[in-house]
């Protein structure tokens, strides 16, 4: 099939049209607003659901609402909106309902910068909102990874009946590049039932309820065991990752988003160094590949692991417990909208290796 | 010999928690026998808020949800937009719709949102225990206000039905309560008129209930009924605040 050129913003929302998504929700933040944008006009013409909210808190309780009601729901925002979007997640993750949340990340804290970031990663994978819950978290770091894993985010919200989370950085919702629809769309009708859904009991059936109340301590600690066993399940299924040149690498990096480009392009510069670099790139960011990192890391090629952010360092934690302490473990980042280039990450690697 | 009176088929058998002498009982009642009566139980789906009537969800026979504090007018907004044909209502206190909810209450009247919304204005936070809400009168005390409401300090009660009515999208809104029976029928006749008008299509509905909390004003429940008549009417005055059928003829 020919390529076509998409802006990433418009891209994520179209993948998610094709993905049998037919109801959207959104408030208007940068760097992310084409996407309400492109919704407003596509969503119609599928026969769907665009709403532009009051609120980030409004737009997520309608995805609630409507995730409840058994419809595939998205919503998307920027860092500020998707703080506040953060009740509206613990909720759905407490009730069990399936969604898509993208978060297309700005620099903060705070109001911040509209430009690219990844300031938002521990909010993603350790959870901005109250309570013992996780997000299945996507890192794309292209705009064909963006649309290809878009169905399958759909598909494990249904399966496992948790919001998924796309999380992208600016850079990847702002740019252009060719991409291919490689899956055919998906039609809603072809869904799997959501027997659970509260669409009225045709006074057929007991009432479906959406709740996450367990006022008794006991429920409410069963309802917790239940759900992390499913996150254990998620955990042992879901994780997803790429490596480029890590086999016998001296030098690794890891990273996620835009920062695995330049990754890339800094092992290039340290390759004409005569210095062989591997990019290790984590594609879920919850759950995290920990063994698969440790399995690299462990090579006795490797002298040390660099993780590359557009943060001032909140994957390198995760690197640090995957890594486990087998290899030294260094850190390269800017933060709010500035981005490393591809020769102060091979400088950060050449630091690292003493050179 | 001839039933007289019965659970309505809008109630399931669950025993409610409510204090003994709060109204929060009889407006479910009310809800649930018009539900029954326009034959929609089967497609009706309600929306229980954060409060003393959290656990509506188990009480009224239809498919539900529990929605976050103040969010279950955007919850309904989602389930409605969803499934055009089905009824969909919130049931809400003073605090979840009038404070933290004012938000989502105010847009889904603006938006014309094809709701009914039951709001529950007791003047007080119930299930926290008794803290100041925005519709407690000056005046009267609070475990957030122990010397009464100061209006230099915390304003005055906000009147959400009036509020309401100002915004086009609002199809009806009627204040009502149920301290008589003559009270009571007014009130069912008000609640049965938002869901007919929703059926109709015609756009948003609220019917503000003034409710005692006897329990967190202190009073009986026969001292609640009388402090309500003589001190929250006043304030909040009963009427149809907002009527499109009148205006259309
Ligand atoms: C976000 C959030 N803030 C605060 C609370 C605590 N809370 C529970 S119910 C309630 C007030 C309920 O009062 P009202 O809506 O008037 O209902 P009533 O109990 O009087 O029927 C509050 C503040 C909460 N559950 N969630
Ligand atoms: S605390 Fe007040 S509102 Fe709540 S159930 Fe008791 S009397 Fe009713």
């Amino acid at each position: 099939m020919a390529k076509e050129l998409w802006k990433g913003n418009e891209a994520i929302a179209e993948a998610a049209i094709r993905a049998g998504c037919r109801c959207y929700f959104g408030y208007p933040i940068t760097p992310q607003s084409e996407i309400p944008e492109y919704m407003s006009l596509h969503m119609p013409k599928a026969g769907g659901v665009f709403l532009q909210s009051e609120s980030e808190i409004a737009a997520i309780n309608m995805v609630y609402g409507a995730s409840g009601a058994g419809a595939r729901v998205m919503t998307s925002s920027s860092s500020p909106g998707v703080s506040l979007k953060q009740e509206g997640i613990s909720y759905m993750c407490g009730a069990e309902l399936p969604g898509v949340i993208v978060n297309v990340m700005r620099g903060g804290p705070g109001l911040g910068t509209i430009q690219p970031a990844q300031g938002d990663y521990f909010q993603a994978t350790r959870g901005g909102g109250n309570g013992d819950y996780r997000l299945i978290v996507f890192a794309p770091a292209n705009i064909q990874e963006v649309v290809d894993l878009m169905q399958e985010a759909f598909e494990l919200a249904d399966q496992y009946r948790m919001p998924v989370m796309m999380l992208l950085d600016g850079m990847i919702g702002q740019m252009m590049e060719p991409i291919e629809w490689k899956k055919p769309p998906v039609s809603p009708d072809d869904l799997p039932a959501k027997p659970w859904a509260t669409t009225g009991t045709k006074e057929g059936r007991a009432p479906n309820i959406i709740n996450s109340l367990f006022i008794d301590p006991e429920a409410c600690n069963v309802h917790n065991q239940r759900l992390e066993e499913k996150y254990r399940r998620v955990i042992e299924n879901e994780q997803r990752y790429e490596t480029n040149d890590t086999d016998g690498a001296e030098v690794i990096f890891v990273a996620y988003g835009t920062p695995a480009r330049l990754a890339r392009a800094a092992a290039g510069l340290l390759e004409k160094e005569g210095i062989k670099a591997g990019v290790f790139r984590p594609v879920t960011v919850w759950p995290y590949p920990y063994e698969a990192l440790h399995e690299v890391a462990i090579q006795d090629s490797v002298k040390v692991v660099v993780t590359v952010e557009m943060s001032t360092g909140q994957m390198v934690d995760d690197v640090r417990i995957g890594v486990n302490g087998v290899k030294p473990v260094s850190f390269i980042g800017q933060a709010g909208g500035v981005i490393p280039t591809p020769r102060e990450v091979a400088n950060a690697a050449l630091k690292a290796l003493g050179r | 010999m001839a039933i007289v009176y019965q659970r309505s088929k809008g109630l399931t058998d669950v025993e409610t928690h409510y204090c003994p002498g709060c109204t929060h009982g009889i407006i479910h009642r009310l809800v649930a026998e018009t539900l029954e009566e326009l034959d929609i139980l089967g497609k009706t789906i309600g929306v229980a808020p954060v409060g003393c009537s959290v656990f509506a969800y188990d009480y009224f026979n239809c498919d539900m949800q529990e929605a976050a504090h103040g969010r279950a007018p955007a919850v309904a907004t989602g389930i409605k937009r969803v499934l055009p044909d089905k009824v969909v209502f919130t049931y809400q206190g003073d605090g979840d719709l009038a404070a933290i909810g004012t938000g989502e209450i105010t847009h889904a009247a603006m938006r014309g949102e094809n709701i009914t919304t039951i709001f529950v204005n007791n003047a007080i936070y119930g299930m926290t225990g008794g803290q100041m809400a925005p519709t407690t009168l000056v005046g009267q005390r609070a475990t957030t206000a122990p010397l009464g409401r100061e209006k230099s300090h915390a304003g005055s009660p906000i009147r959400i039905a009036e509020l309401l009515a100002t915004l086009d999208g609002a199809a009806y809104i009627e204040r009502v309560t149920v301290t008589s029976p003559a009270n009571v029928m007014r009130a069912k006749r008000a609640i049965r008129k938002a869901f007919e008008l929703q059926l109709e299509g015609r756009g948003f509905t609220m019917i503000e209930v003034l409710s005692t909390c006897p329990t967190n004003w202190g009073l009986t429940p026969v001292k609640a009924l009388e402090w309500l008549n003589e001190n929250m009417i006043p304030v909040f005055p009963l009427g149809v605040y907002k009527d499109i059928t009148k205006e259309e003829a």
